[in-house]
């Protein structure tokens, strides 16, 4: 059985990863959306701005993080005065960590699933007399069904899966900001944190596996709901 | 009915379009690569010619003018123009019915000329309506996207090969319904193939594209 800090971190690893999902899930599809579809100036500045993330060390957007939204950042301290919003050492700040390190993938997903219709399908809606608008909700969106409920889940699971960024940002706060990789980063440096490491190692484990799984099922549902037999 | 004067280039591919369709059915012949999928496009609205004109009967559909410094567009949903595609381009994630009424709920009840039930018997897919879309036979693809065009009630219906995916039986067992189409629903269109045949089979009125021009003209 799990202890008192041991569940606490679980329900904050939920709580962060849905959190995180739902803040990328708009601003994800639309970037994907216009890499994919339209060619603007400085296309390849903004592409590489939008998936540094997954290539720096998570250090690096942590503190900057810090820098930025810490109760001395510019936008910290405006947040703080004007809506009495603060992320230092709270979990908001854990959310907004996983989000900006999470975020290229639901970026990457979003693009491929655009990218991966034939845009045929939406002329012909147009000359159906379906107004732009009107053939990105009807046509694009549902077409995009698969690969943006791949990009939640990859979303949700690398949010469970954040460190570095979080741990710069927002410190490790017993039942604020100590998600499971933080927990378990805790309990392999306590004398006695073996038997909970492992539970919450045992618990990532699970955790990842169902993600993907779901992720496998849902994507192959909605495959089969915008008619692709896949093997 | 359609009074086509423009100018047309993408990279090295130059298109110089001038002649009047007024034919209930107007067959345009030519081999891959001579412009016809791009003369549909323009007429559809899909693409912006660089100068000239494109009218519809008494409508302006582009209009560019240099001298006379005139500007209009109006994008292919406001055209009241059906496209035809060679595979169909049925939506994957509708059913028959819904597809045969993605056009049709995009106009008025006084635009509508046909029901669903006539367009579904006029060409036979009646039961096919509850299936999905990639369940269907090419024909019955065709056959499902000429009835979504139709009750769109288009005042002109581009056909783009339509029949060039399809084997000779096939093609045989669709043909006719071009020609329903022209008797029964009163539809002008405008028909491009690289197959003399289906012209011969459908009108009398054809025209020979090449390298971006119409350069020959039969009847």
């Amino acid at each position: 059985m799990l202890t008192e800090p041991e569940w606490q971190a679980l329900v904050l690893s939920a709580q962060v990863g849905v959190w995180a999902t739902i803040l990328c899930l708009l601003p994800g599809i639309a970037c994907g959306w216009l890499i994919a579809r339209k060619n603007f100036f400085a296309k390849p500045a903004f592409e590489a701005v939008l998936f540094m993330p997954m290539v720096l060390p998570p250090t690096v957007p942590g503190y900057l993080l810090l820098v930025t939204f810490g109760s001395q950042g510019t936008a910290g301290k405006w947040l703080k005065h004007n809506f009495d919003i603060e992320f230092i050492f709270n979990w908001k700040g854990a959310v907004l960590a996983s989000a900006i390190i999470a975020f290229p993938l639901m970026v990457q997903a979003a693009k491929l699933s655009v990218q991966m219709i034939d845009r045929r399908l939406e002329q012909a809606a147009s000359t159906l007399g379906a107004s732009p608008l009107k053939v990105w909700l009807t046509v694009t969106l549902p077409l995009m069904l698969p690969g943006i409920l791949v990009g939640l889940i990859m979303v949700f699971s690398r949010s469970l899966g954040e460190f570095g960024a979080t741990i710069t940002f927002v410190g490790n706060v017993e039942g604020e900001t100590r998600t499971l990789p933080l927990a378990i980063y805790s309990a392999t440096h306590q004398i006695d944190g073996d038997a909970s490491a492992m539970r919450l190692i045992f618990i990532s484990l699970a955790f990842a596996f169902f993600a993907l799984l779901l992720s496998n099922i849902l994507s192959r549902r909605a495959e089969k709901w915008i008619g692709i037999n896949r093997a | 009915m359609l009074d086509l004067d423009f100018k047309f280039t993408r990279d090295q591919f130059c298109m110089q379009i001038c002649t009047k369709l007024d034919a209930p059915i107007t067959g345009i012949l030519g081999a891959s690569g001579s412009g016809k999928s791009t003369l549909l496009a323009v007429i559809a609205g899909l693409l912006k010619p660089q100068i000239g004109h494109v009218l519809l009967g008494e409508r302006t559909l582009f209009s560019l003018h240099s001298d006379s410094g005139s500007k209009v567009w109006t994008p292919p949903h406001k055209r009241r123009i059906g496209l035809v595609f060679q595979d169909g381009q049925l939506l994957p994630h509708l059913s028959v019915r819904d597809n045969l009424l993605y056009g049709y709920r995009n106009i008025t009840v006084e635009q509508r000329h046909f029901s669903v039930a006539e367009i579904a018997s006029l060409f036979e897919i009646d039961h096919l309506l509850s299936r999905k879309t990639n369940t269907l036979s090419g024909g019955e693809k065709q056959r499902v996207a000429l009835g979504r065009a139709v009750l769109y009630s288009p005042e002109l219906l581009l056909l783009d090969e339509p029949l060039s995916a399809l084997d000779e039986r096939l093609k045989n067992q669709i043909l006719p319904f071009f020609l329903r189409i022209k008797s029964e629903c009163k539809i002008p269109m405008v028909y491009v193939t690289h197959s003399p045949r289906e012209i011969e089979f459908l009108t009398n009125t054809q025209l020979i594209m090449s390298g971006g021009q119409l350069v020959a003209e039969e009847s």
